[in-house]
Formats: structure tokens, C-alpha cells, sequence
């Protein structure tokens, strides 16, 4: 590549890098605006206060808010580490067992990762105030996992076939169970996949809204985005647009800490040295 | 230790195709098994056969007296090398050899000293720490032996274990593995494609061709005295040269002139029109280089040399003739079949490396008739076998086997050693 290419290269980068940013950007610029700077017609705000913030912590918001962050949090890891473990020992019979109806699972895998959640949520709400589930953690966590399990079964199911078949052998022939060989060789193999696997399952979880706000009616299992759309300002005449904004960042602050938290795990490269190099 | 016996294995694919067609062979406790073959042969299913990595479709695979048919590979107690040595990448060194023994909980410094012994013997003491990543090559290799010796296995299964390394590592390694075996005394199972391997490693070797048992004998017996075409092209390199030849008297004619047979060979030629006649490289010499008390021993014909290739120890002269087609034809698929692409009649001499010869000169030659031999074109058969020749050679090679293995055995009576069972 030569020198201008290169620099083309960098500028196009930095253009891509500001144009997704802008939205984060602008987001954290409104929650540091005063109630009346909001409309200011500038993106800076005049004078940054925090009133957003101690809205949703302490303030009048805070009842609204702080429940549904545990609630969020709760539900999601739960859901990530259910689906986890299911999608793993899912994904490692689609990948290294032969047995009837392999190909139905997966593409009936696909057929609920793309089915629209609008279309079910009628009749599960329905069915979940009979059953009882209507506003519990499980009555969230059950359908996340028909969200997340689709998706992580496939990113695992890839993540197995990467893994040379011979490590298993190997571990067999040195007088390890199935179950052995799959716990103490593959898993360990399998972590970057794992954990691929559980961020993207958290993130999914995470994000929901229409789950979120149709199976729930009180803090008592409510989530973090079904309660910003709740939000109401301190007068009827007030949009709650700063505490929302303030809320929006403190909801995206786990996400890009998972990220970076695990982005070293992430990074393949294990597999590296297990066979001829 | 222990002995391997397979008793008419069969090995069949969904599609009915028989990777392995009915293989009995007996493999004797602490003796080195070469299974050689072209790619496709089987003989990489008939060791995980062994291993119980793949189910027989029909036969018995007997271990140590044991039925083995039904048993799980951990129950097997064998040990197995695998061709791209299957490390866990996640353990260091020490955990890799180490992992047999946790298995089987051993106690922690019954661990320790066991591993300390294996990576002695292989001299991976400064690496224990290190992933296998950071490996070289051979240091990988070391490891998946180590990881084979550390604990007391019935016997060891070598699956191409050397393919992956550069050649001059290759023969390091080889060596290494003689030695070790002789060492331990353990039964060993070796598969390979290379005949350089099957040749220097093997007590016996046996020759596979689309899962069928060719023969199975000592190196040098399959050296001298191959049962069919197929053998005698497959053991030797540069491979032994087939000239089409007709009887006549009592010798034949090839396109190098008369060669003469003595009665006992003359007798099994004799009501074949067409054969093929084995000659292997080295029984050609210049034949000005050839001392007059060795002449009468062999005949001597003239031809126009192609090419000539000098190595410095040797000297490889390449001689065109004139084929038949039938024999041509016969010929090509022959190596095909041993893997290799001969696209034209010619016939690979092995001369001396002061002789002068030059390329697209004519130049005589001399031929040592004394241990040519014969083969029906059609049926692939050694017309001339020595069967009694063959069995002495390979007698005396077990007979070397089981003074070696003796020796080792009252070396261990003192000493622990490593995987002595």
C-alpha cells in the first residue's frame, strides 16, 4: 500500500469512527444539559450540570430506575448463562455427532432466531397471566432464552468444528470419558468461544424492549429500556429527555465495560501450537 | 506389554466400501509392526482399529490375550502418537505428559517423578513450563511421546508420526524412536508412507494395498525376496526396475540383451510368454568399473543414457527402452498405484560415482543376474520367490528382537526406567 493510499486509509477510518460515535456523543452532551438548556439549538450544552443523573439515582426518577437496573442485570446474566450452557453441549453434538434431524434443529434454530418477537408477545402475555408468570423473572427469562439460544447455538457450533478433531482422540486414547475429553480438553479450548457467545447473548438480552414492556407491569421484574419509556418529567409540561439520556449512558456504560473486559478473551489464537504449525 | 493379535478384521464404510478386507495379523509382545502402504491403503484405519478409535464391522482384535472388540480406547491401555501430535494448546508441557496419569488420579508426586522421567529420557526438561505454541516442530513431537511413555501402556500406536517434521529432523526423530522402543521394550504399531521409516524401524513390516495384507515380513525379506509386483515396487528407492521380457532357453530377452537364470528360476519361467523382470537399481554397474572376477556373474549389454544424476556417495544413470503395450499400460497403472508418476519406460541405474558415463552417450553396462526376478505381468506374482530364503531372513530378524528385548528387560531389572511395564 503506498504512503497515500495509507492516508486515505486513516481519514476514511477516523470519518466511519465519528459517524458511529455521533449518536453516543450526543447522548451523553443531552444528559449533561440543564431542563431548560435542553432545546438550546446547540450540541454542547451551555453549562453542564449533573441534575440528570441525581434525578435517576436519588431523585424522583430513582424509583423507576434502580430497580429495573438490578432487574436488567439479573435477568440477563441469568438468561446468558442458561443459554450458555444449553447452546454449549447443543452446539457440540451438532458438531461432532451424527444423529437424525441434525440439520432440522439447526434450521429450525433459525427459524426462531428470525421469527418476529411482536407476533409472539400477544399470546405469551396471555398465556403468562394464566400460568402465573406475568411480571416474575422467569416469565422474562424464558422468552430471552428463545432469543439468545438461536444465536449462541450457532456461534458455538462454529466455534466446535474450529477444534481439530484429534484433541478429543487424543484425550480418549489417554483414558478420559466423553465426558472428560469434553470438560477438561474441549470447553478450555472453546472459552474465546464461550465468551463470544455469552457477550453477544447478554447484549441481546440487554437490548430488549419488547419483552420487556409487555410481560411486566411493576419494578418487580421490569427492565432498564421498558422503564426509560416510562420516564415522565417534573411537570406534565416537561419532557423527561434529560434523565432518559442520562439513563440511556448509564445502561450503555456494562456493555462497552463487558467489552473491553473480555475483548483479550475474545481475540482467538488459542488453538495456536495444538497442531503442526 | 503385550501382545496384538487381529483375527479377519474388517473394516466397512456406510458406503460398502472395505477400507480394511480382512487383515489377520499377529503382532508379538515387544515387537516394532510397521503397517507401509500407499495413501488409501488402510493402514491408517486398521491403527485406530487397534486404538478403538473406529469400530470393525467384523473380525476380533485380541490385546494381551483380551478381546478387545467392545472396549471403549481408555480401556484399552494403549498409548498413540498422533500424526499432527494433538497437544492441548491450553496445558503447559508438564500438564500435556502429565494428563494420562490425572486421568487415572495418580498421586501428585507420583506425577512429578513420573514426568520428570519421561521429559528426561526425551530431554524436554527446560521446556515443562512452556505451551506448546512455543514449541518447534521436533519439540512438539517430543512431547506427544512423552506423553505416550509416561504411563504403563499395553503397547504404542505411531500414526505418521515424523510426516510433519523437515527431513533431517526426521531422521533425528527416527532414530530416537528405535532407540526408545529397544529401551522400553514395548509393543509398537508404526504407520507410515514412507519405506525409508518402514525399512530402518521395523522388526516386521507389513505391506497393505487396498486393505489387503500384501506380506508381511522382515525388511530385508521383503527387500530380497517380495511376493508380488506390487511389493517389490513399493519397498526400494529408487524402485526396482520392471522390464518386460520373453523367455528363451534358459534365460530371457529384455530390451538390455539375454539374461540368463539359473534352473531353479528357469524352471518357474518356463509356459510364460511375457513376464516382467525385477531388477533393482543397485545390480547394474559401469561395466568398466566391473572387476573381471565378477563379469562372468552377470551379463553386459550396451544403451544410450538420457540422464545421469550425480550425488556424490552414487550415481543415477536413466536408460529409455522400448516397451510392449500391454506391458506399458500394466506398468503405468502399477505406479500410479504406488503413488507415484512414471510417465515414461525407463529404467533407473544405480552406478558407481567415479564412473565416468556420459548423458546421450551409449555406454555399457553390466547386469547381476544372480538375484533378478520374475513376475507374471497379468496376476502380479513373483514367479521366482524363495519362500525358504525369505522365512530364514525374517527368522534371524526376530531372532535379533528377542535378544534385544531380553537385554532390556535385565537392563530394567535394575533400574526403573520409564513406562517398563
Amino acid at each position: 500500500m503506498s504512503r497515500r493510499e495509507k492516508a486515505w486509509w486513516i481519514v476514511g477510518g477516523i470519518l466511519i469512527v465519528l459517524y458511529a460515535l455521533s449518536p453516543i456523543a450526543w447522548i451523553i452532551s443531552l444528559s449533561l444539559k440543564g431542563s431548560s438548556d435542553i432545546a438550546n439549538q446547540s450540541f454542547l450544552p451551555t453549562k453542564a450540570v449533573w441534575d440528570n443523573y441525581t434525578q435517576i439515582f436519588t431523585g424522583t426518577a430513582s424509583d423507576l430506575f434502580l430497580p429495573a437496573l438490578r432487574n436488567s442485570f439479573g435477568i440477563c446474566l441469568i438468561a446468558t448463562g442458561i443459554s450458555c450452557l444449553l447452546s454449549m453441549f447443543a452446539a457440540y453434538a451438532i458438531a461432532r455427532l451424527d444423529f437424525r434431524g441434525k440439520r432440522l434443529i439447526l434450521s429450525a434454530a433459525l427459524g426462531v432466531a428470525i421469527f418476529p418477537v411482536i407476533s409472539i408477545v400477544t399470546p405469551l402475555f396471555n398465556l403468562w397471566r394464566q400460568i402465573g408468570l406475568y411480571d416474575t423473572w422467569p416469565g422474562l427469562i424464558i422468552p430471552y432464552l428463545s432469543l439468545t439460544l438461536p444465536i449462541s447455538i450457532w456461534t458455538m457450533s462454529a466455534f466446535f468444528r474450529e477444534i481439530p478433531w484429534e484433541m478429543e482422540q487424543a484425550a480418549q486414547v489417554d483414558g478420559a470419558t466423553t465426558w472428560q475429553a469434553f470438560r477438561r480438553v474441549i470447553v478450555p479450548l472453546a472459552a474465546p468461544g464461550v465468551f463470544t457467545t455469552a457477550i453477544i447473548a447478554f447484549f441481546i438480552a440487554w437490548n430488549d424492549f419488547a419483552y420487556g414492556i409487555s410481560l411486566t407491569s411493576t419494578s418487580a421484574s421490569r427492565p432498564v429500556p421498558a422503564a426509560l419509556g416510562l420516564f415522565s418529567g417534573a411537570s406534565q409540561f416537561q419532557d423527561p429527555t434529560g434523565a432518559t439520556a442520562a439513563a440511556a449512558v448509564i445502561v450503555t456504560i456494562p456493555v462497552v465495560l463487558l467489552v473491553l473486559l473480555f475483548q483479550r478473551r475474545i481475540v482467538a489464537g488459542l488453538t495456536n501450537g495444538a497442531v503442526k504449525g | 506389554m503385550a501382545s496384538i493379535e487381529m483375527k479377519n478384521i474388517v473394516k466397512q464404510y456406510g458406503d460398502g466400501f472395505p477400507a480394511v478386507n480382512d487383515v489377520s495379523l499377529d503382532i508379538a509382545d515387544g515387537e516394532f509392526m510397521i503397517l507401509v502402504g500407499p495413501s488409501g491403503c488402510g493402514k491408517s484405519t486398521l491403527l485406530r482399529m487397534i486404538v478403538g478409535l473406529e469400530d470393525n464391522t467384523s473380525g476380533d482384535m485380541v490385546i494381551g490375550g483380551k478381546r478387545v472388540n467392545d472396549l471403549a480406547p481408555r480401556d484399552r491401555n494403549l498409548s498413540m502418537v498422533f500424526q499432527n501430535y494433538a497437544l492441548y494448546p491450553h496445558m503447559t508441557v508438564f500438564e500435556n505428559i502429565a494428563f494420562p496419569l490425572r486421568l487415572s488420579k495418580t498421586p501428585d508426586d507420583e506425577v512429578r517423578r513420573r514426568v520428570t522421567e519421561a521429559s528426561d529420557v526425551l530431554e524436554l526438561k527446560e521446556h515443562l513450563d512452556r505451551k506448546p505454541a512455543n514449541l518447534s516442530g521436533g519439540q512438539r513431537q517430543r512431547v506427544a511421546m512423552g506423553r505416550a511413555i509416561v504411563r504403563q501402556a499395553e503397547a504404542f500406536l505411531f500414526d505418521e508420526p515424523l510426516s510433519n517434521l523437515d527431513a533431517k529432523l526426521r531422521g533425528q526423530m527416527r532414530t530416537e524412536i528405535s532407540r526408545l522402543q529397544r529401551r522400553l521394550g514395548i509393543t509398537t504399531v508404526y504407520v507410515t508412507h514412507d519405506q525409508t521409516e518402514a525399512m530402518t524401524l521395523g522388526d516386521r513390516v507389513c505391506v497393505l494395498r487396498k486393505g489387503k495384507i500384501q506380506q508381511v515380513a522382515s525388511p530385508r525379506e521383503l527387500y530380497e525376496q517380495p511376493v508380488n509386483l506390487f511389493v517389490a515396487g513399493f519397498i526400494g528407492s529408487p524402485p526396482m526396475n520392471f522390464l518386460p521380457a520373453t523367455p528363451k532357453g534358459t534365460g530371457l530377452e529384455t530390451p538390455f540383451g539375454m539374461v540368463e537364470l539359473d534352473e531353479r528360476r528357469a524352471a518357474k519361467v518356463k509356459g510364460h510368454d511375457l513376464v516382467l523382470v525385477g531388477i533393482r537399481p543397485e545390480y547394474f554397474e559401469d561395466a568398466s568399473l566391473v572387476d573381471e572376477a565378477r563379469r562372468p556373474l552377470g551379463s553386459t549389454f550396451k544403451a544410450r543414457v538420457d540422464v545421469t544424476e550425480w550425488l556424490g556417495d552414487s550415481q543415477f544413470a536413466y536408460i529409455p527402452y522400448e516397451a510392449p503395450e500391454a506391458v506399458t499400460a500394466q506398468l503405468r497403472e502399477l505406479s500410479r498405484e504406488l503413488d507415484s508418476e512414471e510417465l515414461r519406460t525407463q529404467a533407473i541405474v544405480s552406478i558407481d560415482s567415479t564412473s565416468r558415463i556420459r548423458e546421450g552417450r551409449e555406454a555399457e553396462f553390466w547386469l547381476d543376474t544372480r538375484k533378478v526376478h520374475v513376475f507374471d505381468p497379468q496376476s502380479g506374482e513373483n514367479l521366482t520367490r524363495d519362500a525358504e530364503a525369505g522365512a530364514e531372513l525374517t527368522r534371524l530378524a526376530t531372532q535379533d528382537r528377542v535378544e534385544q528385548v531380553e537385554e532390556s528387560k535385565a537392563r530394567q531389572g535394575g533400574a526403573t526406567s520409564v513406562g517398563a511395564a
